[in-house]
């Protein structure tokens, strides 16, 4: 496998300007002649979706929603990022730039994040022509917040339903394309592998999740946005349906796959209940900058929150970080809460969970500021817990939330399978070891708006593609790989349900590969993960046939497909012998307790390739260079 | 607690379907859709078919999930999906009765779960605004009212769950198609397709099965985003300006 990055030559704030002069255009006229197919329909996959269409090319967009607006892209509520510096406290496109960079501890490639911040503003220029209904000052000009511990005003939101509000828009544009022919939209179709012909991504071939039809679709490419990997740990702010499937069959067939270990855990989500829980549901980080996080000092203090005196409570993050407080970034806050809730000091029914208190707040501003702005969230709280945050504090614990890793792609943001694209949460993108609030909208939306299209564009100009026989022998040969694992998944016949294997190995990869990883966990997870995929593939039991509506089959895919996936994502986290972002390994820390990078050795991507089914994925190994920031020690004391 | 459930269970489109009685143990902590899980769960266990049932989000933003609980679209809390009621509603020895969305509009595809593709049709139809990416002038170029923004805003909150067909004694699909054009037909940005955009969306929604709007109401009380029905007025009167401009 070859890691050719691909970035172009030149200064940095020139590359993409330069490169889009250099790549190869496609006559408009030939345009028609190219099929591309899109599976996702989330902001990446729909925005991609309904530009190439615009553009001329006949696309095929995938999805296994119901509708495409259903995508999880829909979930998210805090905002996006753009270097507009409309508030004029001194925001640059450098400066999102230095800032990821910088956010993603030194773990990302500076080119494509340098793009990333340039083609931001123009993102929010389309939106608001989409008639996205941004919030907006009295004036009518478009209001920005701070946003995740950023010290300029960036983001941009729609209410608490930013992406609600991105996703339609896209989603619209999708549709206005689909009516005029020239996108073929599949809902309810859930793709299970990829064509591959001579080397080159020709076609995916998919399930129709209501006839159950396995069939194979042609293309000239073939682009994924098909979102992250979160519900590896079973519990998560992700939506219940998202998976892993779409990349790891594309891993399988020669994608590599970068940095799985990469995961981020947001520090506010409102805490387990019991064993019947199927989500987490994420509380937003922006409560973080009225509220106080507190345990008691003593140890298994069975006292209500209320009855614990001032002087016997310790707000921890206030203490150890003085200058930070309650807003240090996501990954120390989630780390803190841990270590509290380790020593015994957790509180709630499960002692798994930290209070969020707004007891000072309301008293200095009032129960009515303090309403408009979180009386959503204190709603959405009181309905889920049944408590009422005004009067008691929340509990909140750390939940896996994002996935850095992904699909390797260069900077054109295609993987090692030419003519096969990731984008979106799918690929490792531009945000290294961790993403800063607001950067992932920016980053899916940047991605299929405004560098896919273009970066497409000069491969299929240039691929000369003879147009591949439906009864090609790979076509052939995918479909039955398909048709075959699907019979082996309901042959199975077992005495354990297939939400059984997901639950545990979602606790296993929490415990080992969560917040905090060590060798000698990782390693017992190396061991267990096999055991528990053997178990699943001989005693997990999947009930219904094939050819209609069967949740519990397509459950038991994608759990499958996780077994696999949370092996290498150990793998990669035991390797990683340094903290990084989200990576945080307990043999690697400062003596106060922080992450410690190892730059020296670790300043690279580690790509996984796939081997085959029985030998251990090859490692390889993209170096990172950094000109524009150089690498510090982050510091939040 | 222990509770009786009454679900429907239909195998296919085809199939004439009816109810099944189920007992759940559930605790008051758990979500509607977490005991239907554990009731799955056993189902599978003991190998049988699980309910039917689809859900993503699980926190009322992505508009999957939806049933008729006892009678109301979405169950008995205010301003609240399906996914998002919980248990302590709930007592001892309740009995509950579950069934998909009905409407014409919307095919029963298996159990509990409907086929809601015509939202997606009427959407295509022209609720969106026609902007070639890349083709956008600065965004602060063209300054919107605050107010009228947030009642952009306030329509634009529509999640698509279809509680409003299912809530509609006609099964109309009045208040997404008013939802999405007002968003649309409040903006600056909405004007120039605005007549197109309400003649297009209104004529696909009456080919697509969906009865006719006879204000009763019934959808707002259902929608648990609380869009109001004031957008369908909004809609009334685009539509009769829209129709005497195309004369
Ligand atoms: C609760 C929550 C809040 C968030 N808030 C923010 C925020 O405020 N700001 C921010 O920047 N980011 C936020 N994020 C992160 C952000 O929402 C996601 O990273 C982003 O939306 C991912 O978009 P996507 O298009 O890559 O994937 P998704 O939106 O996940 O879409 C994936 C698509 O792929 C399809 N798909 C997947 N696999 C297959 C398959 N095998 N076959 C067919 N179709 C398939 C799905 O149907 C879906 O259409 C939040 C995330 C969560 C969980
Ligand atoms: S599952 Fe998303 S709204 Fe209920």
């Amino acid at each position: 496998m070859e890691l050719r990055s691909k970035v172009p030559s030149g200064p940095i704030d020139q590359k993409w300007t330069r490169h889009k002069f250099e790549m190869k255009l496609v006559n408009p006229a030939n345009k028609r002649k190219y099929s591309v197919i899109v599976v996702g329909s989330g902001l990446a996959g729909a925005s991609a979706s309904a530009t190439l269409a615009e553009l001329g090319y006949q696309v095929t967009c995938f999805t296994y929603h119901d509708s495409p607006r259903r995508a999880h892209s829909i979930a998210a509520q805090g905002g996006i990022n753009a270097a507009k510096n409309y508030q004029g406290d001194g925001d640059s496109i450098f400066r999102l730039f230095y800032d990821t960079v910088k956010g993603g501890d030194f773990r990302a490639r500076e080119a494509n994040v340098y793009r990333l911040a340039e083609v931001s503003n123009e993102i929010i220029d389309q939106c608001v022509a989409q008639g996205i209904p941004f919030a907006r000052e009295y004036g009518g000009l478009l209001a920005n917040r701070s946003f995740g511990g950023a010290q300029v005003s960036r983001t941009f939101y729609a209410r608490g339903q930013t992406g609600q509000q991105l996703l339609l828009g896209a989603y619209q544009a999708l549709m206005k394309e689909v009516q005029r022919g020239q996108v073929k939209l599949c809902n309810q179709h859930e793709m299970l592998d990829v064509i591959v012909v001579d080397g080159q991504a020709r076609g995916i071939v998919t399930r129709n999740l209501v006839t159950g039809a396995i069939d194979a679709h042609l293309a000239d490419a073939v682009v994924l946005g098909t979102g992250g990997y979160s519900n590896a740990f079973y519990l998560s702010t992700n939506a219940m349906y998202c998976n892993v499937t779409a990349a790891w069959r594309a891993y399988r067939r020669g994608a590599g796959f970068a940095n799985p270990c990469y995961t981020q855990i947001h520090p506010t989500c409102i805490p387990v209940s019991g064993d019947y829980q199927s989500k987490l549901t994420l509380m937003s980080e922006s409560l973080r900058n009225d509220g106080r996080i507190w345990v008691s000092k003593k140890a298994d203090d069975d006292r209500a929150p209320g009855d614990i005196p001032e002087d016997e409570r310790d707000y921890y993050l206030e203490r150890m970080y003085p200058a930070f407080g309650n807003l240090v970034p996501r990954d120390l806050a989630s780390r803190r809460a841990k270590d509290m809730c380790d020593q015994g000091k957790g509180v709630g029914e499960t002692k798994l969970g930290v209070y969020l208190d707004f007891e000072d707040a309301i008293e200095r501003l009032g129960a009515d500021v303090i309403e408009a702005r979180y009386g959503n969230l204190f709603e959405m709280y009181e309905r889920i817990t049944g408590e009422d945050p005004y009067r008691v504090p929340m509990r909140i614990y750390p939940a896996p939330h994002y996935t850095m890793g992904g699909l390797w792609v260069d900077y054109n943001l295609m993987t090692t399978v030419p003519g096969l694209y990731a984008i979106g949460e799918a690929n490792f993108s531009d945000h290294g070891a961790n993403r800063l609030g607001a950067s992932a909208l920016m980053q899916g939306v940047a991605d299929g708006y405004f560098v896919l299209p273009y970066t497409i564009a000069d491969f299929l100009a240039r691929a000369a593609l003879e147009p591949v026989p439906e009864d090609h022998p790979e076509v052939s040969r995918t479909l039955e790989d398909v048709r075959s694992r699907i019979d082996r998944l309901l042959a199975l016949k077992g005495d354990r349900t297939v939400n059984s294997f997901h639950k545990e190995l979602g606790r296993l990869v929490w415990d080992y590969c969560g917040m905090a990883r060590n060798a000698s966990g990782l390693k017992e997870a190396l061991e267990r993960i096999p055991e528990l995929r053997q178990e699943f593939w001989e005693n997990a039991t999947v009930v219904g046939e094939g050819e209609s509506i069967n949740q519990t089959l397509e459950r038991a895919g994608r759990v499958a497909d996780f077994l696999e996936l949370s092996e290498v994502m150990c793998l990669d986290a035991l390797i990683r012998e340094e903290s990084c972002g989200g990576h945080f390994r307990e043999e690697h820390q400062t003596p106060e307790g922080e992450a410690k990078r190892d730059d020296e050795h670790f300043t690279h991507v580690t790509v996984w390739e796939f081997t085959g089914p029985d030998s251990p994925p090859r490692e390889h190994r993209e170096p990172l260079e950094f000109e524009y920031v150089p690498p510090t020690q982050r510091s939040y004391k | 607690m222990r509770l009786k459930l009454h679900v429907w269970r239909q195998a296919s489109p085809s199939d004439r379907g009816g109810f099944a009685t189920y007992e759940a143990e559930a605790s008051e902590h758990m979500s509607f859709l977490e005991m239907l899980d554990v009731v799955n769960e056993e189902l599978e266990s003991k190998g049988q078919e699980p309910i039917a049932f689809d859900s993503d989000c699980r926190e009322g933003i992505c508009g999957t999930c939806g049933m008729v609980i006892n009678g109301r679209p979405h169950g008995p809390w205010k301003r609240t999906t399906v996914c998002q009621l919980h248990m302590r509603e709930y007592s001892d020895g309740d009995e509950i009765w579950i069934e998909p969305w009905r409407a014409d509009g919307f095919p029963i595809q298996k159990d509990l779960i409907v086929d809601r593709s015509a939202f997606d049709r009427i959407v295509a139809a022209g609720g969106y605004i026609s902007v070639r990416t890349g083709s956008a002038p600065e965004a602060n170029a063209i300054p919107v009212a605050r107010e009228k923004a947030e009642k952009a805003m306030d329509a634009a909150a529509c999640i698509g769950c279809g509680a409003c067909v299912a809530a509609c004694p006609n099964a109309s699909a009045m208040l997404f198609t008013s939802a999405k054009a007002a968003h649309l037909n409040l903006l600056p940005q909405g004007q120039p397709e605005r007549h197109g955009r309400v003649l297009n969306m209104i004529l696909t929604m009456e080919a697509e099965q969906f009865g006719t709007c006879t204000n009763h109401g019934a959808c707002e009380n259902a929608c648990p985003k609380e869009i109001k029905i004031e957008v369908i007025a909004m809609l009334n009167r685009d539509y009769l300006r829209a129709l005497l401009k195309a004369g």
